[in-house]
């Protein structure tokens, strides 16, 4: 199989011939290891790449083969595409740029100026294009969906999904399913309704919208008091997944608001911090599961679902016969909230919870998955973990399916102080650790009491950790894995680190001179295999010589 | 030319040309000008407007009246109006001029952005939508050029062609292409050293590399260390001075000057 496997990759690299993108190809993308057509190469989200000639054993002869610096000094949080030897990415907050992905020298750059109106909570950022046929599509800042020549660099068509003066943005990888483009509409920090909406990839009309609170009448609107559902924030920042078996697309949902403070906003607050499962034809919802009701700390559910299938117990949870395991169908999930979850992706159940970093704001769940909080801000404060930044905040995951393993980069060991209806104070000596933004490195000053950053391999059979890599600052770069079994991750520390997917051992490092923001990604051109992150302000490539 | 042709010429011609940029316009005014009220409105153009606006009416910046543009979108009625009331707080004076006399020259002007052209027919842009998109020995118009979301990208791609170049432009790009071409539209060859050559449109190039769109619309990139020559090559683009007959000409013209962008 890894033969010919082999043999395909080098068949498919002697002539690069642009074809077009089709859906097929998409949902397909593990055919075709040296292109990556999606934000997390495949639908299924696992950011695993079957490329084999980058391994363990000779991942430390890496060399930088380019750098292509952004014009823009926002954090450069996209993931690019590479479709045939050709490289798509996004320069903050909304130029796209299309690059030989060989030398990284530009094709041509579509220049999008958004609204001055376009001013999303958490910077001016963009995680990247999604591509269709010869066409790629953005969301911008200012909550447009703007479809772009491939070729050329000309824009097709420009669609308003929400009003940027409203607080609405757009900073995710739209998902592609079928011939349709599906997108998520972000400012949840703010008092939007949040929306999750499909438009026709060819003309830019909306087929179909499914808000994220229910509206009066509808299943779930009983969770938010008097009329608090109507600027209950519940945004959508991050890309979803598909499930062809099923039709299913998924997203993960961000806070209710305001973010602080539940007072005005009694009960559940459906579907804020849940994934919901949607057909991907109409919209309507199939099922959801919601990872913390009622929340006052932000904990953003925005992380990519990340689709696997792995071997499960048989049986309920109550009522598992021993070792016995069949194949099942599961979407994993590490949480803004610390906890880590598998869940049968056809019906939503509860399979298992466990937190993955210090977390006290839970002491378990109910048969059915609902968590038993146990802390809440209070007047005068509680100490609550993890972080308002979270275990993890929005950094994409890595699954490989030879080792089985879940990829995470997370926050270890860090804690809030949460005041009703305030903004929470930092339980840390250093407030440095809280910063958002910069992209720059900045002098480290915490000792081994606070929080750090740290890449674990967790068995998703029982959500325990195989093996972790610490670093001395926090992260907020993802992960990627790929079939040489090496893990690829960074940190706020400016370096982009090659681990053993094995044992997390380090197998190699490149200084790169500004935080890692973004999850790393793999091509091939010409049969070379290529590692790419973006850092500071730059997006880098390095390859065997 | 008899009286009733030019009149025909003139309605086809500022059907063609005149979209987006005296639209809306009325209707009556469009099937009662004569010859002699374009006459009439040059006259009065080039006695009054003139003296500011120079004689092609380009001279203020941002404003070039012979090919319809304005620092903001017009209606023919908002024109008549300013040639009548003038701009408050600007230069622009009032003038004693009836609607009428002022309608002459919003016509005279829209004749202008059809242009003066060396093809004396009337041009028909739904022929000249056909003969563009017909398939000839050649190839045809759309194996280079690019409409909207059909025809080829390696050439120019004249979706908005009508809002960016005058009647007697375009005209010219058919009779004579290499008259004149716009840097980012030449047309660039290479010469690989194993004797492949590759033409496109050039994209950018640096010492070590080049960046094309290539005639089957390909984005490639060479190492110009496996190049054995390259450079800038005459265009593709044939005269059409001899193919097509001065009608299908002007009904090319016509067809490209009314396409405005999306």
């Amino acid at each position: 199989m890894r033969r010919a496997l082999r043999l395909l990759v080098v068949l498919a690299l002697v002539a690069p011939l642009q074809a077009q993108v089709t859906f097929d190809r998409i949902l397909h993308g593990d055919r075709e290891p040296q292109n990556w057509l999606s934000y997390s190469g495949t639908l299924m989200n696992q950011r695993f790449s079957p490329l084999t000639q980058i391994t363990t054993a000779n991942v430390k002869n890496l060399q930088q083969q380019w750098v292509w610096q952004a014009k823009s000094l926002e954090k450069f949080e996209a993931t690019p595409l590479v479709v045939d030897g050709i490289m798509y990415t996004v320069q903050a907050p909304n130029d796209v740029v299309a690059l030989d992905a060989v030398t990284g020298r530009v094709f041509w750059t579509f220049a999008y100026a958004p609204a001055p109106e376009g001013r999303p909570c958490c910077g001016k950022v963009n995680r990247g294009v999604a591509i269709l046929d010869d066409t790629l599509y953005m969301g911008t800042i200012d909550a447009h969906l703007i479809a772009i020549d491939a070729k050329s660099g000309k824009a097709l068509w420009n669609t308003t999904v929400a009003k940027a003066s409203d607080r609405y943005s757009i900073t995710s990888s739209p998902t592609i399913v079928k011939d349709k483009v599906i997108i998520g509409i972000g400012g949840g920090d703010g008092p939007i309704r949040g929306h999750i909406s499909a438009f026709d990839a060819k003309t830019g009309k909306e087929v179909w919208r499914f808000y994220t609170i229910p509206g009066p009448g509808e299943p779930g609107n009983e969770t938010w008091s008097g009329d608090s559902w109507k600027t209950g924030g519940v945004g959508v920042w991050n890309a979803g997944a598909y499930d062809p078996e099923t039709n299913l697309v998924f997203f993960g949902t961000g806070n209710p608001a305001p973010d602080w403070d539940g007072r005005n906003r009694l009960g559940d607050n459906l579907y804020s911090d849940s994934v919901v499962a949607l057909d991907a034809d109409t919209g309507r919802l199939k099922w959801h599961y919601q990872f913390t009701p009622h929340d006052e700390l932000d904990y953003d559910s925005t992380q990519v679902p990340l689709l696997a299938d792995i071997q499960w117990p048989v049986g309920t949870a109550s009522s598992r016969s021993g070792q016995e395991m069949r194949a099942r169908k599961v979407m994993l999930w590490a949480n803004r909230n610390g906890v880590m979850y598998v869940l049968d992706r056809a019906t939503g159940e509860f399979l298992k919870g466990k937190p993955f970093v210090k977390t006290n704001w839970l002491d378990g769940f109910d048969a059915k998955g609902r968590p038993h909080q146990v802390k809440f801000p209070s007047p005068e404060g509680t100490l609550v973990h993890p972080h308002v930044h979270g275990g993890i905040n929005w950094a994409p995951p890595a699954f490989s399916p030879r080792t089985g393993w879940f990829y995470v980069a997370s926050w270890e060991n860090s804690g809030i102080v949460a005041v009703t209806g305030q903004f929470p104070r930092t339980a840390s000596a250093n407030t440095q650790q809280t910063a958002m933004g910069q992209t720059n490195l900045v002098p480290f000053y915490n000792d081994s009491t606070e929080p750090f950053g740290v890449v674990r391999a967790y068995d998703p059979k029982t959500l325990e950790q195989v093996w972790e890599f610490k670093m001395s600052d926090i992260t907020w770069g993802g992960t990627l894995a790929t079939a040489g079994d090496v893990v690829f991750s960074g940190g706020r520390e400016g370096y982009f680190l090659a681990l053993d997917a094995k044992t997390g051992a380090l197998l190699w490092k490149a200084s790169v001179g500004g935080q890692v923001n973004a999850g790393a990604m793999s091509y091939a051109v010409n049969g070379k295999q290529y590692v790419a992150i973006a850092a500071g302000n730059a997006l880098f490539a390095y390859a065997l010589p | 030319m008899e009286q009733a042709h030019l009149t025909r010429w003139l309605a086809v011609a500022l059907l063609a040309t005149g979209l987006g940029i005296f639209a809306p316009r009325t209707a009556a005014a469009a099937q009662h000008e004569t010859a002699a009220d374009l006459l009439d409105g040059e006259r009065a153009f080039k006695n009054t407007c003139a003296n500011c606006h120079g004689p092609d009416g380009d001279v203020i910046p941002g404003i070039d009246l012979g090919r319809g543009r304005f620092r903001r979108p017009m209606t023919e009625e908002d024109l008549v109006r300013i040639i009548r009331t003038g701009i408050p707080n600007t230069p622009m004076p009032a003038s004693q001029m009836t609607v009428e006399q002022a309608q002459k020259i919003v016509a005279y002007l829209r004749n202008r952005a059809a242009g003066v052209r060396s093809s004396v027919v009337a041009g028909d842009p739904l022929r000249g939508k056909t003969a563009f998109e017909r398939t000839t020995t050649s190839g045809g118009c759309t194996s280079c050029h690019r409409v909207g979301s059909s025809g080829s990208r390696v050439g120019p791609d004249l979706t908005d062609v009508g809002s960016r170049r005058s009647a007697v432009e375009i005209e010219r790009a058919l009779l004579d292409p290499a008259a004149e071409v716009a840097p980012a539209n030449r047309s660039y060859r290479v010469v690989l050293k194993n004797g492949t050559t590759v033409t496109g449109r050039l994209l950018g190039h640096d010492t070590f590399s080049v960046q094309l769109l290539d005639s089957r619309e390909q984005l490639r990139s060479f190492a110009k260390s496996d190049l054995r020559e390259l450079g800038f090559v005459a265009t593709p683009m044939p005269s059409y001075r001899a193919t097509m007959t001065p009608q299908e000409i002007a009904d090319v013209v016509s067809y490209l000057s009314s396409l405005r962008g999306q």
